[in-house]
């Protein structure tokens, strides 16, 4: 039972940072139909922003600043702009085609011009067992990742829901035209969007590498999470996204020692496969209507 | 084009393939053919277009995204490669192949067109992936990591095709004829059909196209394609291991299906001849090379979004407007 509490935590750990890649894989997707396939590359990435960025002689804590700065820059504003921007009135193949070349091209970017080898990646919080109740130890890392994910969380909620410009774009990601209509300034919405997928994915990237190293080829793994996490909770809700990291998370953990190291991939894949049979609309998700 | 010019253009296209890489000075020509890689690299360009075919009927006439042809292949390669092992002649662990990955399809697609437009390519993302575990995992079956050697080429009755030749011209048959097929299909009410759906998919539906049996049977075949690819493909390299089936390859036989010219016929042919050629060429820089095709694409997607066919038919048009 302690066994259990101990994988449900540290589940639930990776399973915040799988939620902040699939809010903004969901965020995307909803204010500019862009089905982002390099979003495990976007968490892959910022990781050696900040390695860059140290090896140039910023101390840690700069360092990630200036990654998360840089991503908001690059994986937003120019994302925006140069990749997404010149194809979104030509429908939705050319861009799943152009982001598919993006994935592509950052990861070998990264693999040409900085390592193929993995990078040590250091931690906010020290790697030190805690006891939280009898029997029950966990690492203060991971309760360090679970708590900025879920703050990281919690702000965007609130930013989304309790301020004026997370209202107004939440009013474009359910209708465009009717928020420009009233108003609502939606291209600079939907740039706000990217920029803050930007600055979800660095956040994940800034998380997740201490624990999975940081490597060129994360992305594939990583991309593949967002994505599950983001259909199972429901394609067209925020709050599905969060629900769906978590459970992958601890789906993953309580896989990787209960079924076999082995499968542990398949069982998120297998969920998907499921959640699409039985319930398409994703766990907390609204089903869509078409329009003539 | 006419349907007698295209029968016409399509025979002197298969003659003139069938003597690329083939030694003419016997003949009395100054021809020497290619080499055994040469003969290799062509033949494994009509392996690709093959699967690409089946892409593009998915992606180009469909309209559906596909993420899992080299998985389909995986299949196609591992059946044709086992079944082999124990005695079962091509001829017959292709058409198992074949039927093998028709009925996956249709068992992926089924669940996935009943939800929205790109559920399709989020299943066989999955898909995909849970192939390649298996691929990997399952070491008794697959050898794993170690992949499977010695795969034998094909009898034609008692002649075993052991050249690259021969084995070359084997496959070009067996590519003129699929090729064949596909054009008859396109080209059928049946096919026509999907045009309709493609450019409006609503309006096919009130004119009574059964837009989600019409799709599922199209991701269906095209998956089918890939599948007897990949058991051309066994015996063409000898050897498998699941590499080529992973995730990264089949993110790739989409990009090479639109860089060639989604929805054009001729789109795959082109698009596996730069997919296959492309490494041979920019060989010197090897690491590059996938960084350079990443950047060629989106500028391509920019630019060109009809592909290469498509760009070559417009700058013909632009030609003929302006005498």
């Amino acid at each position: 039972m302690t066994d259990l509490l101990q994988l449900v935590i540290a589940g639930l750990a990776t399973g915040g940072i799988y939620a902040l890649a699939a809010i903004g894989f969901t965020l995307l997707w909803q204010t500019s139909q862009t089905i982002n396939f390099a979003q495990g590359e976007f968490v892959m990435v910022p990781a050696f922003f900040s390695l860059a960025a140290m090896k140039l002689g910023l101390p840690f804590l700069p360092a990630l600043l200036v990654a998360v700065l840089v991503s908001m820059l690059l994986l937003g504003v120019a994302f925006r702009y140069v990749v997404v921007g010149p194809l979104l009135h030509r429908g939705v193949l050319p861009l799943v085609i152009s982001t598919i070349a993006l994935s592509i091209i950052l990861k070998e970017t990264v693999k040409d011009f900085y390592s193929a080898e993995a990078q040590v990646f250091p931690t906010l919080l020290p790697d030190r067992v805690v006891t939280l109740l009898p029997g029950v130890a966990v690492s203060l890392a991971q309760i360090g990742v679970l708590a900025v994910s879920l703050v990281t969380i919690g702000g965007l909620q609130w930013f989304l829901g309790g301020t004026r410009t997370g209202r107004q774009m939440q009013a474009t990601a359910q209708n465009p035209g009717v928020a420009r209509i009233l108003g609502v300034p939606v291209e600079r919405m939907i740039l706000y969007t990217f920029v803050i997928n930007a600055g979800l994915a660095a956040m994940a990237s800034i998380l997740i590498s201490p624990i999975y190293l940081a490597k060129f080829s994360n992305g594939e793994t990583l991309g593949l999470v967002a994505f599950v996490a983001a259909i199972v909770g429901g394609f067209n809700q925020v709050r599905g996204a969060i629900a769906g990291g978590l459970l992958i998370g601890v789906l993953d953990n309580l896989a990787a020692s209960y079924v076999s190291t082995a499968y542990r991939q398949a069982i998120p894949l297998i969920l998907l496969v499921l959640v699409i049979l039985f319930r398409p609309q994703g766990l907390l998700g609204r089903r869509e209507e078409r329009a003539v | 084009m006419s349907a007698r010019m295209s029968v016409i253009v399509g025979l002197v296209a298969l003659v003139a393939l069938a003597l690329v890489p083939a030694d003419l000075t016997g003949l009395g020509l100054p021809y020497p053919g290619l080499k055994r890689y040469g003969t290799y690299i062509l033949t494994l360009w009509l392996v690709t277009a093959i699967a690409a075919m089946g892409v593009n009927l998915i992606v180009g006439y469909a309209g559906q995204e596909t993420l899992a042809q080299a998985a389909f292949v995986g299949i196609g390669a591992y059946l044709t490669a086992i079944a082999g092992k124990h005695g079962v002649p091509f001829g017959l662990s292709f058409v198992l192949s074949g039927l093998a990955t028709f009925v996956i399809g249709i068992a992926l697609g089924f669940p996935a067109l009943r939800v929205q437009k790109h559920y399709l390519a989020f299943v066989t993302l999955a898909f995909s992936v849970l192939c390649w575990l298996v691929f990997r995992n399952e070491t008794a079956v697959t050898g794993g990591v170690m992949g499977l050697r010695d795969i034998e080429r094909p009898f034609v009755f008692s002649f075993q095709l052991r050249r690259a030749l021969h084995f070359y011209w084997f496959v070009l048959v067996i590519a003129a004829l699929m090729t064949v097929v596909l054009w008859w299909i396109v080209r059928s009410p049946w096919g026509r059909a999907f045009t309709a759906l493609r450019e409006n998919p609503l309006r096919a539906e009130s004119l009574g196209v059964d837009v989600r049996l019409y799709t599922l049977l199209a991701f269906a075949l095209g998956s089918a394609y890939g599948g007897m690819a990949g058991s051309l493909y066994a015996p063409l390299v000898e050897f498998i291991d699941p590499s080529p089936f992973a995730l990264g390859p089949s993110l790739l036989f989409m990009l090479m299906v639109v860089v060639g010219g989604s929805g054009a016929f001729l789109g795959p042919f082109v698009g596996a001849g730069v997919a296959v050629l492309l490494p041979e060429w920019l060989r010197a820089w090897e690491t590059w090379y996938l960084l350079i095709y990443g950047v060629l694409v989106m500028i391509m997607m920019a630019l060109a979004p009809g592909g290469l066919v498509g760009l070559v038919e417009f700058l013909v048009r632009r030609r003929k407007a302006q005498p």
